[in-house]
């Protein structure tokens, strides 16, 4: 083999250049075992890939400058964290109520947050070519920096406010968790080429502005430095798995005209999953957030409509439209967050977080936001509980709700065209009967019914005595099912739960803020 | 007398998270390290069986022969999560990158002699391959192995093993004056030159094998001890040639790497070790195949090393190996 040395100063290389020397060269084409072998996931879903060196690197990093720019973030990052801790900065947020916001986030998205690690992982060693799989590692392990990084700004707030103690069990356990779950879930046990369209295209890539802009931006408006400051820190990261997104479905798409029509359907199935996850977002933004940044429908219309309608529209060259319902999802922007939170107020007894009725002020923005469904539909109702709860009859739900077999949100929307109709879908597979909340949920179950009956829907769970801690005995006397089932999910009822009003979390809030039962201020408390 | 600061003070309600509390005790401050390490990974209540292997769930302690009552019980002695991880190799890659810089400006590589450069091409840039292979083999272990604590570590060795590839790509580069040529002269001594095919034919067997563990001893135990400390630390023991203190300041990189890499995977085999009659068993058998595999792999290799003492190099990596696994209570073969 000839020598290679030159001893001469080399030429300069452009980052493209040097990226892909260092790089893309790496993997081989094995011969001892079959390459069929090595990445032996490629062929369960009928994509076609004839030339991995056609991938285009979304961000050329290298490791070294990685490892520089990620460091220079977490002393960041960290220094704000640690300052936030010091000064008790939970004491900065515009009301104890915002903290309500972060046990959703805490609860249902950190734990999507690893899944999606181990994901990212999952690709990182099942796409043959080095540019692919090395993009996926990278977002692996931004993945886990996330889940990190969250868990120690939510620290603080977990010291001294409730429903913060057990995000990953309750993520696998409690009732409404399982909606977020099993949308993870429905990606993870996919094959790979649906696992990047759901997370990295559907997800981080259509629906992202959706997710993070919502609880990062509420966190900046009501005044939680420590969350605010994780959403910075993260953004470019963000940024960088946004373009994996983008560059997955360019290259898959330029790569087979078969694969348009397989890519479609992965697109139709995870904008309706997606959507219908983020129906946890739109009561945040629109009932939870003390010092609101703007409404459900407005961030649908912005994100979704524009943002995700151009995207399309730049798609279209590759055979792809809009995905099926997206005009039901404007339609139901009208009403989606009013008849969520109906439902957490109904259920709230059983769920990891308070509540609370709106006040007249926060009606006043509804109505203004939503013209033509507030004052007419929800209005009402809330004033309705808000007289029994002046008459001491709080209302509870004490039922067990019928839940859709996909998205595994109860049937609690209505008819796009009647609000005052349930909708409700049902199909027969195999003899037996499921419900949906919608045609879109139908139509998922329908394209892989064997894969949706195995769903663990946590209402049936419930009823069929699979929600019990190990050491509960239902057959012993005085057997209290319901507090049983509390403890399976890891929550203190009362404590973690129902109303704010009332909470100690709000005593707590009072005391610390100095202010009287009547809200007054009064001298703090003594150092 | 010291300076004092007054600030406000309440009473936490709680010292920590209660799945840090079940493992650490309950309300202790936690560390960083142990908030963000453990008994992340979900475990009940799986919706649906994957795809790519149906008869397991989602996350699966049967996806390797090792049992543990406790999955999440492997500490990580660097108490490394991402920050600390992010920052320990950012000061790493600092120095590294000055040392490219130094030789890179001075031109240095051009003091060696033609015989030095023939064992760089013919004996060290071809392994940018095999660490490609312990990255996809650590990122196996990453995605498919159970519980968050596995994983984690698993995750930096990915990292780590991309950034020792590169680092050696740039070695080439150095040598090449940036052409690319020794790289492509690399990747065809890795494909067809016959010394070399040994550890390419064991590094894609490790590629399809399917449990983990199995993989972690593989690679990160049996590959790992016998290649660093025969191809890479030789570099920093013979300095007496021109031009050797350059090469030694180029891989100190993974000199220093592999000292620190070895504490994660000594404590992973001890706590697995350990654990059961059945696990040291199975760990001993796996350390034994796989070390008389890589013996007959590297052989030709180290036949090659011009100092001529390349089988005693490896002669000696083997009873070290055999030493540490007496060490970490497995039994060497």
């Amino acid at each position: 083999m000839n020598n290679t040395h030159t001893g001469q100063a080399g030429k300069k290389l452009s980052l493209k250049e040097k990226y892909a020397l260092m790089t893309r060269g790496l993997g081989w084409d094995t011969s001892y075992e079959p390459m069929d072998k090595v990445f032996d996931q490629l062929g369960l879903e009928g994509i076609r890939i004839h030339d991995w060196d056609k991938w285009e690197d979304p961000f050329r990093l290298t490791m070294d400058a990685y490892w520089k720019y990620q460091a220079e973030k977490e002393r960041k990052l960290y220094a704000v964290l640690d300052a936030f801790q010091q000064n008790n900065g939970h004491l900065n947020i515009s009301d104890a109520r915002y903290v309500n916001t972060l046990k959703l986030f805490f609860t249902g998205i950190t734990p999507a947050e690893y899944n999606a690690h181990r994901l990212f992982a999952m690709l990182g060693r099942q796409f043959p070519g080095p540019g692919a799989a090395i993009a996926c590692q990278m977002q692996a392990v931004d993945e886990l920096r996330h889940v990190q990084t969250q868990i120690h700004s939510i620290s603080q707030y977990n010291k001294y406010f409730n429903g913060l103690h057990d995000h990953s069990v309750m993520n696998d356990r409690l009732w409404y968790l399982s909606v977020p779950k099993s949308f993870f879930e429905d990606a993870i046990s996919s094959g790979p080429f649906e696992q990047i369209i759901a997370i990295s295209f559907a997800l981080e890539y259509l629906l992202t502005n959706l997710v993070f802009m919502p609880f990062m931006s509420g966190a900046a408006y009501n005044g939680d430095m420590a969350t605010v400051t994780f959403g910075f820190s993260s953004q470019s990261d963000e940024a960088r798995h946004m373009t994996l997104g983008l560059e997955c479905i360019k290259f898959v798409l330029e790569q087979d005209p078969g694969n348009v029509e397989i890519i479609q359907r992965y697109l139709d199935k995870w904008f309706w999953r997606g959507y219908k996850v983020l129906g946890l977002v739109s009561m945040m933004l629109d009932y939870m957030l003390p010092r609101k940044v703007m409404s459900w429908k407005e961030a649908w219309e912005i994100y979704f409509v524009q943002n995700g309608g151009s995207l399309f529209n730049d798609l279209s060259r590759y055979g792809l439209r809009m995905p099926r319902h997206w005009e039901q999802s404007v339609a139901e922007a009208e009403h989606l967050s009013h008849q969520t939170w109906n439902s957490f107020y109904n259920f709230s007894d059983a769920a990891a977080f308070h509540v609370w009725l709106p006040s007249d002020e926060d009606m006043a923005w509804l109505s203004e936001k939503y013209p033509n469904t507030f004052d007419q539909h929800y209005r009402p109702r809330i004033e309705h509980y808000r007289r029994l709860q002046a008459e001491g009859k709080r209302y509870y739900n004490p039922s067990l709700p019928m839940l859709c077999q996909t998205c595994q949100i109860p049937l609690i929307f209505t008819e796009g065209d009647d609000p005052t109709r349930t909708s409700h879908r049902e199909t027969e597979h195999e003899g037996e009967k499921y419900h949906f909340c919608s045609d879109g949920c139908q139509e998922v179950f329908e394209q892989q019914p064997d894969k949706y009956v195995s769903a663990w829907l946590p209402a049936h769970q419930i009823l069929q005595g699979n929600c019990f801690a190990p050491d509960a005995d239902p057959q012993a006397a005085g057997f209290q099912a319901e507090a049983e089932v509390m403890r399976y999910f890891h929550v203190n009822p009362g404590q973690d739960n129902m109303d704010y009003e009332g909470s100690q979390d709000e005593a707590n809030w009072r005391l610390w803020k100095g202010l009287s039962p009547d809200g007054a201020s009064k001298a703090p408390p003594a150092a | 007398m010291s300076v004092e600061i007054r600030v406000a003070s309440i009473d936490p309600i709680r010292q920590t998270f209660a799945r840090t509390s079940r493992r650490f005790g309950a309300d202790k401050p936690a560390s960083r390290y142990q908030e963000a390490s453990f008994d992340l990974q979900p475990r009940d209540n799986f919706h649906y069986r994957p795809v790519w292997d149906p008869e397991r769930d989602i996350y699966d302690s049967r996806r390797t022969a090792i049992c543990m009552r406790d999955w999440d019980d492997f500490r990580d002695p660097r108490q490394y999560y991402y920050a600390t991880y992010v920052l320990n190799r950012a000061r790493m890659q600092e120095t590294a990158e000055k040392s490219f810089e130094f030789v890179e400006r001075h031109g240095l590589l051009a003091t060696l002699s033609a015989g030095q450069v023939h064992q760089v091409e013919a004996l060290l840039l071809p392994f940018r391959h095999l660490e490609w292979a312990a990255n996809l083999n650590n990122c196996f272990i990453t995605a498919y192995c159970f519980g968050s604590s596995m994983a984690q570590g698993a995750m930096y060795n990915t990292t780590d093993r991309l950034g020792i590839a590169q680092y050696l790509s740039r070695i080439g580069l150095l040598l090449d004056g940036n052409s690319g040529r020794s790289l492509i002269a690399a990747k065809e001594r890795w494909l067809g030159d016959p010394a070399w095919q040994g550890l390419r034919r064991l590094a894609e067997h490790s590629l399809v094998r399917k449990d983990w563990f199995e993989i972690f001893v593989a690679q990160n135990l049996v590959l790992d001890s016998l290649v660093h400390p025969v191809m890479y630390a030789r570099l920093h023991t013979e300095l007496d040639a021109p031009g050797a203190a350059y090469l030694a300041m180029l891989t100190e990189f993974m000199k220093d790497w592999y000292g620190e890499n070895v504490k994660w995977v000594d404590a992973c085999l001890k706590i697995a070790a350990a654990e059961s009659a059945d696990n040291r068993a199975q760990l001993s058998a796996w350390a034994a195949e796989w070390k008389g595999r890589a013996i007959e792999a590297l052989d030709p290799l180290v036949r090659l090393i011009d100092s001529g003492d390349g089988p005693q190099r490896l002669e000696a990596a083997v009873a070290a190996l055999d030493l540490r696994m007496t060490r970490l209570g497995l039994d060497p073969a």
